[in-house]
């Protein structure tokens, strides 16, 4: 029982980081999935939907705060595409990386002007940041939620892509433009609802995230950002099932590593196993088959 | 139905389509033939709005096609059946069939066993994964989901490509076919055999230019034309 107690409270919260990062790498990876783009500034669209909130809560009540918070950050999601990527469609694709670089800054700037670098404190949510107790293990009920709801989420993703016409026409785009346009679709649309679904769940993921961390900064994207796209590149880009099952596995080693008292080192790990993945199986666990038959 | 008139379109400097004209009449087979690089795909692919002509007008049934968005064309009744047949590998052949309807919201069973009746093949493997078809399963595919679209006007740029003969033979029965169920239809191909034994009327194009014009059976008895494309020596 000691050993469980004493071990518990890591497990758990590495599935809640894992769910966490989860929600953030598939904004990269079905944007990689279909543009075959980083979007460099997804961690900070994150970050963004962390300040909304904070701002938020000061002029409506919570229960307005949370929709209206999902709201903006996919309309900034939804601006980015078309103001910074769209116009490069037809370019060679380091112009638009290079693009998604210059979001990334621009949204970190802008962050430490309005907040002018302070760290904002991040709304307690009543009943989600309450602490709750299981197997003698303490913890925040904000840990038990996460994986739930990144699951059910994920599931509904899923379920979208397979079945439904718009997730038929997120398949095609993502295979084949050309084709795609002659079966009467459009790119455009179908690319701006990609990065809708995308910074929706990075929303969702910063509520559950900033929940248990308490403060916004503006550079407060940057590091789980980098981690989702680790899990991304792990469970294979342009994978959905991949991104999440990357994602969970690396929220749990980092914090098995830190209940093993290596703290210091479980950033260190996240990037190593980048590196051994890249070596190793640059395709990552479910990475693209290619049956073209030409 | 189908009319170009003076199209010209220039890649970067390269003129592959130079002032050209050519008309489809509805319920025809129209073919167009020619080496490669002549400009055929680039006409076809202008008519689809997926390339930007220079200068040129293009009409199907009265309205300008010019400037406009490829899925305004599709709405129109005016598909392409792409190059290479371009089909959706990792989706499965009831998929792409699916989605070849995509702009349409009504009951799709009906051209489903259309599609199924003229292509038996496809409906044994109707839940294989498209990539797993065989090149001629894979042109019957790009046929049949061009069909799904209900097009009044289908364009089809070398279904023979890279196909064994008597799939070759197979592939253009079905274009008779369909044609006699009321779908016009504009082919391109090298096969020029084929094409012209097909075709109601035919054009030849060499180096961006349409050099000759005649019904297909015409151009299959003439002299030059049967040097240059179907291989016979001037006796």
């Amino acid at each position: 029982m000691d050993f469980v107690q004493a071990n518990l409270p890591y497990l758990l919260a590495g599935i809640s980081v894992g769910g966490q990062y989860a929600l953030i790498a598939i904004g990269y990876t079905m944007v990689y999935g279909i543009l075959r783009l980083i979007n460099f500034a997804h961690g900070d669209v994150f970050m963004v939907a962390g300040l909304l909130m904070v701002y938020l809560v000061t002029a409506v009540p919570l229960a307005a705060a949370i929709p209206l918070m999902i709201l903006f950050t996919v309309l900034i999601g939804f601006t980015i595409e078309r103001v910074a990527y769209k116009p490069l469609r037809s370019a060679p694709r380091m112009s638009i990386m290079i693009s998604a670089i210059g979001v990334s800054y621009l949204i970190q700037n802008l962050a430490y002007y309005v907040t002018g670098g302070l760290a904002k404190t991040y709304p307690s949510i009543p009943w989600v940041s309450d602490t709750v107790t299981i197997l003698g293990a303490t913890t925040r009920r904000v840990t038990l939620i996460t994986p739930v709801l990144t699951i059910i989420l994920v599931i509904a993703l899923v379920a979208l892509i397979k079945y439904t016409k718009i997730g038929m026409a997120m398949r095609a785009v993502s295979r084949d433009f050309e084709t795609s346009q002659l079966m009467g679709i459009k790119v455009d649309s179908v690319i701006s609802i990609t990065f809708i679904i995308g910074t929706g769940l990075a929303a969702v993921g910063s509520l559950l995230f900033f929940s248990s961390y308490t403060a916004v900064t503006p550079v407060a994207g940057a590091m789980p950002g980098l981690k989702a796209f680790v899990a991304a590149v792990f469970g294979g880009i342009g994978s959905i099932p991949g991104a999440v099952l990357g994602a969970f596995i690396i929220g749990i080693c980092e914090n098995i590593i830190k209940g093993l008292g290596w703290t210091t080192f479980s950033d260190a790990f996240t990037f190593a196993l980048l590196i051994v993945i890249l070596v190793v199986k640059p395709s990552g666990l479910f990475g693209e088959k290619n049956t073209d038959k030409v | 139905m189908l009319k170009i008139k003076n199209l010209q379109v220039n890649y970067g400097g390269i003129e592959a389509v130079r002032n050209i004209s050519l008309e489809v009449p509805e319920k025809s087979i129209v073919t167009l033939i020619g080496a490669n690089g002549a400009g055929k795909s680039t006409t076809l692919r202008s008519v689809s709005g997926l390339v930007r002509p220079t200068a040129g007008e293009i009409t199907f049934l009265g309205e300008s096609l010019t400037g406009l968005p490829t899925t305004e064309i599709v709405k129109r009744g005016v598909t392409l059946v792409p190059e290479g047949r371009r089909i959706f590998p990792d989706m499965t052949v009831e998929e792409n069939l699916k989605i070849g309807a995509y702009l349409r919201n009504d009951s799709l069973t009906e051209d489903m066993n259309w599609v199924y009746d003229l292509f038996p093949r496809l409906k044994e493997r109707s839940w294989q994964l498209g990539g797993t078809l065989s090149g001629g399963e894979q042109q019957m595919l790009a046929v049949g989901r061009a069909l799904m679209s209900r097009p009044k006007l289908l364009m089809m740029d070398e279904p023979s490509l890279g196909l064994a003969p008597l799939i070759v033979r197979g592939i253009f029965d079905i274009i008779r076919e369909i044609n006699k169920q009321g779908v016009t239809i504009l082919l391109i191909e090298q096969n020029a055999n084929m094409a012209l034994q097909t075709a109601d009327i035919a054009y030849v194009m060499e180096t961006g230019r349409i050099t000759r014009k005649g019904s297909g059976k015409e151009l299959l008895a003439d002299e030059s034309i049967r040097e240059a494309y179907l291989g016979k020596k001037k006796s």
